[in-house]
């Protein structure tokens, strides 16, 4: 279940805006017309010329592109328990400053939400302070310990949208098979972290050069690889059905093309993170570049991509981890793994996989919303009727990343300072104004002025 | 030069300099009145977040020499066990307003971190299993006694437990940096992958060690080798890899950063033979730390140094 909290929606005609979207067939200028919350009209340039802009906000489409809102399968929103680095409003506003009308919330609060209670005091808040559309997950073992199962089921039904254990993988391979048989009970898909703690022991960055020179412990590839090689074999004894959450190594990419090749039902996601930046940026020990798995070499960051390419990646999930500045503050060693990332997805992924690496815009926007599918959820789609979940953008916008602050309560990027190319300008959700860009204030004209 | 924290910060020159004013200091540590009016009215701090008693006691003796204050913060004991962060520790401590503080910590990047928060020159004393650049000068000036001054094309093995030890990695930085040719000698269990991206050679095989100029032997925190898998047992260590008689030539030099663990990574005889140079590494310690603290507090490229002309 997706939670919307009840918002005031914003009736808007968006004229000659290039719209894009594949799953819709949707490849040109456009007339978007968005009143009571849902996609009214979407036709080519000049179709809504004679549509009475009384009570609209018209805006001028030029040179923006409209895509359907982004959806993220994979976020801290840090509630309950740590609203210092991260609420639910600070969460799902800096998800919508990144295009996105939908996320999906990762279990490991505090508490970590493995019950019923838990959960139902997380919808309860989500619907006052969301200002996008977010679903919640539930733990797969009580305590994330790895002991006992959760009341999946009902947890399920108070509308848990999948199962993890984010941070931790579920060690214990009885465990992990006895989840994967409840499964049949839930139908909801088991998000995996994968890392053998065993080869990862303890290590704060990725194993190779830069470890080497550094001395910090390394994790190696093969930490991740081989517990994605387990947990395929076992979801296909048991017929389960799973999602490898962050692949960041090569060797993981040949683990889950070869467990689909067998018929597991195995689907995988990949960071912006991991396909923008490599463990070269912490030769400089910059906090910021610690995130879990850690960034890898340029040799897995290729593989990466060419998975991305080849269809082996199934869709683009943030791992968005806000931390404090206190927190962050520490030793590399010391500090905790994570990075944000919803404000910057788009635009890393644009300027990394469309601008340099020949990937399709259309192609982008599919796999940056086709984290839904995951949850049994149609991504949302520029369709006359549909609710209007979507985003402008601005691809010509050069930015720099944190110049201007962040809208996320933490500030913890690991693309801090770098220059990115793309900027979301304008964010519906379910038609209400979940972010506008300053740079719209003198073109958003109302009617009348127009 | 504004702080020491890694030998990649160094310039070839910056090393030569340090080494050299290094050399001046000995004839110090040979007189009677061991002691120079220096850095006299300036104060440097220590700040140990990890037990050390020989490096601690080699800088306090360095700073003493050169007539500055001292004074020892140690985790032990103090805030840091309430629960002090360690940007607050040195905050309140920069409060004093020290001219340098020498830090040693059990993690990577703490000096840099250390420096964000103070306008004092920081010294690495070691952090974590990265570098250790005052020890990686003293061994080169150690070397230097001992081979001349021109260390151009001969050939160091670092023999041991690599992965563990941030002596190695400054030391094939700076012999890298000054000509040196390294080769870096261990079981694979204790040869991080790609350590040979410093620019060092390494292999599993000790066989080739008679051909050194120095054999460089690195101490085994045996404590926790044979729990964590890394070593089968101390005695199949020693049989592969000790450094001893019948595996030296009689002109090579040993060195060894302290403590030895007598027959485990060397031999005793080894140690107590003219061959090992370990007390006059111990020696030259203080001399190099007293050329780091004057070149950072008081030498021509101190910035401390640049900003005080600058206000006369």
């Amino acid at each position: 279940m997706i939670v919307h909290a009840d918002l005031p929606t914003t009736d808007v005609l968006i004229r000659g805006v290039h719209a894009v979207d594949v799953r819709a067939g949707l490849d040109g200028l456009s007339d978007v017309l968005v009143r009571d919350g849902r996609i009214e009209e979407i036709v080519p340039t000049g179709g809504l010329d004679s549509v009475d802009t009384e009570g609209l906000t018209v805006i001028d489409g030029a040179g923006l592109h409209c895509f359907p809102g982004f959806f993220d399968p994979h976020v801290h929103a840090r509630t309950p328990g740590q609203g210092y680095k991260e609420t639910i409003a600070t969460c799902t506003a800096s998800a919508a400053a990144g295009g996105f009308t939908g996320i999906v919330a990762m279990p490991n609060t505090n508490p970590v939400v493995d019950s019923p209670a838990v959960f139902g005091a997380l919808l309860e808040t989500a619907r006052h302070e969301a200002v996008i559309g977010i679903g919640f997950t539930a733990c797969i073992t009580k305590g994330m310990k790895g002991a006992e199962l959760t009341e999946m089921a009902a947890l399920k039904d108070l509308g848990a949208v999948a199962f993890t254990d984010d941070g931790l993988p579920v060690t214990d391979a009885h465990i992990f098979r006895m989840a994967c048989r409840y499964q049949q009970l839930v139908g909801a898909v088991l998000m995996l972290h994968e890392e053998e703690h065993a080869l990862s022991g303890g290590g704060a960055m990725n194993e190779g050069a830069v470890s080497a020179a550094l001395g910090i412990s390394g994790q190696p590839n093969i930490a991740e690889s081989t517990l994605i090689a387990r947990d395929g074999a076992i979801a296909l004894y048991e017929d389960a059905r799973i999602h490898i959450q962050h692949i960041s190594a090569t060797e993981s990419l040949d683990a889950v093309r070869e467990a689909r090749q067998r018929g597991t039902k195995i689907t995988a996601e990949a960071s912006p993170h991991h396909l923008c930046l490599t463990d070269e940026m912490c030769r400089t020990l910059d906090t910021h570049c610690k995130m879990n798995p850690p960034l890898r070499t340029e040799r897995d960051r290729q593989a990466l991509i060419a998975a991305v390419l080849d269809g082996t990646i199934d869709c683009i999930a943030t791992d968005h981890a806000p931390h404090s500045r206190d927190e962050k503050a520490l030793p590399f060693e010391q500090a905790p793994f994570g990075s944000t990332g919803l404000e910057t997805s788009f635009a890393a992924c644009y300027s990394e996989l469309v601008l340099k690496h020949g990937l399709q815009l259309g192609r982008l926007v599919e796999l940056l919303g086709a984290g839904a599918e995951l949850i049994d959820l149609e991504p949302a789609k520029l369709i006359a009727g549909l609710p209007a979940d979507l985003c402008l953008v601005d691809l010509n916008r050069r930015w720099i990343v944190g110049e201007d602050g962040y809208v996320s309560k933490s500030a913890n990027s690991a693309f801090g300072g770098l220059e990115l190319q793309g900027k979301v300008v304008l964010t519906l959700s379910h038609g209400s104004v979940a972010h506008r860009d300053p740079v719209l204030d003198h073109p958003f004209e109302t009617a009348g002025t127009r | 030069m504004k702080h020491l924290i890694s030998i990649d910060d160094l310039s070839r020159d910056d090393v030569e300099l340090l080494l050299d004013r290094a050399a001046s200091f000995s004839e110090v540590a040979n007189r009677e009145i061991k002691k120079v009016p220096a850095l006299r009215g300036r104060t440097v701090l220590t700040l140990f977040y990890e037990a050390s008693t020989r490096t601690r006691s080699s800088f306090e003796l360095a700073a003493k020499r050169l007539s500055a204050d001292i004074v020892s913060f140690s985790a032990g004991g103090s805030s840091v066990e309430k629960g002090e962060s360690l940007k607050d520790t040195v905050l309140t401590l920069a409060a004093h307003s020290p001219d340098a503080i020498v830090v040693r910590a059990p993690w990577a990047g703490t000096p840099q971190l250390v420096s964000q928060w103070t306008d004092a020159a920081i010294i690495n004393a070691g952090d974590g299993k990265r570098e250790h650049p005052t020890q990686a000068l003293l061994d080169l000036f150690t070397m230097r006694q001992q081979l001349g001054a021109d260390l151009e094309g001969r050939s160091v093995w670092i023999v041991g437990d690599v992965a563990h030890s941030r002596v190695a990695r400054s030391l094939i930085r700076i012999l890298v940096l000054t000509g040196v040719h390294v080769t870096v000698c261990g079981p694979p269990t204790l040869i991080p992958p790609d350590i040979g991206t410093l620019g060092c050679d390494v292999t599993y095989d000790i066989s080739g060690m008679s051909d050194a100029d120095v054999v460089y032997t690195l101490r085994l925190q045996h404590e926790r080798m044979t729990a964590a898998g890394l070593l089968p047992s101390l005695g199949e260590y020693a049989a592969r890899y000790q450094v001893n008689a019948a595996r030296l030539s009689p002109n090579q030099v040993v060195m060894h950063p302290g403590p030895v663990n007598r027959g485990v990574e060397m031999s005793g005889e080894v140690v107590d033979s003219p061959q090992a140079v370990i007390t006059m590494q111990v020696k030259a310690g203080v001399v190099v730390r007293m050329a780091v603290l004057y070149e950072l507090l008081a030498g021509s490229r101190s910035d401390v140094a640049a900003k005080e002309r600058a206000h006369a």
